[in-house]
């Protein structure tokens, strides 16, 4: 039995309800993604949540770097594979729009 | 008397120029258009310079030209735009501008200075942009000269104008040095902060395959960490490492620095706009068109054409104080050359990526969608002559504006 049993996802794997995330499900979607979580990562999820909060909206790298003290080289550290997907994807919040 | 104040007469400032002319009672109304630039460039052409296929004179023309003679025309750099007092200061005369509805149309520029090693020793020696008329006019002088080696086309980060700009770049390049009978010298590389050729999934498959059959290798995922100049270098944050002879570089875009100053911008310096009714979300009279906005549009002309539609509808009924009427739906036509006589031609709005199909236009059209083709071709080329005699000036011409499902496969 995992905590990701009861949660709902989309096709590429972000979840479908942000209200529903807890930190034990960023933990469980980490895990299952390879990721593992440090101090470090969870200023990047914390902030990227409030500002899904208050923007309805991932945040941008840009966004993340220029309002914490996370550098980009350390956010691909942090987060492999594309840190803007997938810090969303474990902070559970909406595939970030990204671009056109 | 109120005030009209247009902010950049560019592709947006102007076309809009025209329809408000036409529209507000001049008794009523006094429009005036700022600009720092004497002239107007034709952007789309630029494409076209560095491989000699332009002569760089045929993309400029002086903006008044374009201005109506009614309309108080004002060159001069843009301060400060300060829209809780409605207010703009110019730094010609130190000018200040109080206005009634303000249109913002101050477009977007490229930022080499943000990616790390850009701007050191190689800058316009072999890195170049091709997104300015001087980028571009130096890298045909550069081209012309180069008898083989590695090319690396790098998207530093998105959104960027004209997304499918770069991809034609490489198309483009494909074709050239075929004509010079040096293509097994030449190695192209695509590398893109994308995870394919494009943004959505339909053309960015059928994107990708042309780049296949162009012998271009893809680099996906590629997100720009530095260029060093003495290596020839370019890195990203996961890193790899290419090696070039020419970077043909297409660096973060940006919103105009003035929005940024001005404190009406998002991280980029882009106007966190209403998407589809095109009003600041802050300020209920002030309203932005084009490549200035935030919307999760394309950043080109054919969407500014589109807006402009919706937009002046928006503003005449704000002004008689009755609800908005018109809502944009994101619409985009882009073509995109593939060889000197061939191009594709996709057709999407917010909601509903390029597919496949066929594009109805009146009397000119059938357009095939996604495919290469000639007849696509010689509708890219008709467009300077449209641009520069039709959109500019406002005049409708036989495109929806709204976005149509008509011809589309899904
Ligand atoms: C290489 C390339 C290829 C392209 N190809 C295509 C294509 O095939 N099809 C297509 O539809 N689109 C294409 N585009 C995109 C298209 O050119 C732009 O989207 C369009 O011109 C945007 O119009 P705009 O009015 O928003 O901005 P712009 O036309 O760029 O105008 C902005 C104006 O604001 C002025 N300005 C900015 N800041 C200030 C200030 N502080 N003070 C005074 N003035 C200021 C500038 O001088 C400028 O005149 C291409 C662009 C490029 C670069």
């Amino acid at each position: 039995m995992s905590v990701l049993d009861k949660v709902k996802f989309d096709a590429d794997g972000y979840m479908e309800d942000s209200n529903a995330w807890t930190p034990e499900i960023a933990e469980a979607i980490a895990k299952r993604e390879e990721v593992t979580l440090t101090e470090r990562s969870w200023v990047v999820i914390n902030y990227a949540r409030n500002e899904f909060k208050v923007k309805g909206e991932a945040p941008t790298l840009r966004n993340i770097t220029k309002n914490t003290d996370v550098d980009t080289k350390e956010l691909y550290s942090l987060f492999p594979g594309g840190p803007g997907k997938m810090a969303a994807k474990v902070a559970g919040l909406h595939k970030p729009t990204g671009c056109i | 008397m109120k005030t009209f104040l247009i902010l950049g007469a560019g592709t947006g400032g102007t076309m809009m120029a025209n329809k408000l002319v036409k529209r507000l009672d001049p008794s009523e109304w006094k429009i005036i258009l700022v600009d720092r630039e004497l002239e107007h460039y034709y952007q789309p052409g630029f494409l076209f310079i560095p491989f000699g296929y332009y002569k760089p004179e045929v993309v400029v023309q002086p903006k008044r030209k374009f201005i109506p003679a009614n309309i108080e025309f004002v060159i001069s750099d843009i301060e400060m735009i300060e829209p809780d007092a409605s207010r703009v200061k110019l730094a010609a005369d130190k000018r200040v501008i109080q206005y009634d509805q303000l249109l913002i149309a101050t477009g977007t520029d490229i930022h080499p200075e943000e990616i790390e090693g850009m701007k050191d020793g190689g800058w316009y020696k072999n890195v170049f942009d091709f997104y300015t008329f001087k980028g571009a006019v130096e890298l045909s002088k550069f081209l012309k000269n180069f008898n083989g080696g590695r090319i690396v086309v790098n998207i530093a980060e998105m959104p960027i104008k004209c997304p499918v700009a770069p991809l034609e770049f490489a198309f483009l390049a494909d074709y050239y040095f075929k004509q010079r009978g040096i293509r097994n010298k030449v190695e192209i590389v695509y590398t893109t902060p994308l995870s394919g050729a494009f943004t959505k999934p339909v053309a960015s498959r059928m994107l990708g395959d042309v780049l296949i059959k162009k012998d271009i290798h893809t680099e996906p995922d590629f997100a720009v960490s530095e260029v060093n100049s003495s290596k020839n270098t370019i890195s990203s944050y996961d890193g790899r490492e290419i090696n070039y002879d020419l970077l043909v570089a297409i660096p973060t875009n940006m919103g105009a620095e003035v929005i940024g100053r001005s404190g009406m911008g998002d991280d980029l310096n882009f106007v966190p706009t209403n998407k589809a009714t095109l009003q600041s979300n802050k300020w209920e009279n002030v309203w932005v068109i084009g490549d200035a906005t935030n919307v999760p549009a394309s950043k080109a002309g054919s969407v500014v054409h589109y807006e402009a539609e919706t937009l002046i509808e928006n503003i005449l009924h704000t002004i008689e104080g009755k609800p908005l009427p018109a809502s944009f739906d994101g619409h985009a036509t882009c073509h995109i050359t593939s060889g000197f006589n061939k191009s594709l031609l996709i057709d999407f709005s917010y909601d509903v990526e390029p597919l496949t199909g066929v594009y109805p236009i009146p009397v000119i059209g059938p357009f095939p969608l996604l495919k290469e083709n000639t007849f696509n071709y010689l509708g890219k080329l008709s467009f300077k002559w449209i641009y520069w005699n039709i959109m500019l000036r406002g005049i409708p011409f036989p495109l929806p504006p709204a976005f149509s499902m008509a011809g589309k496969r899904q």
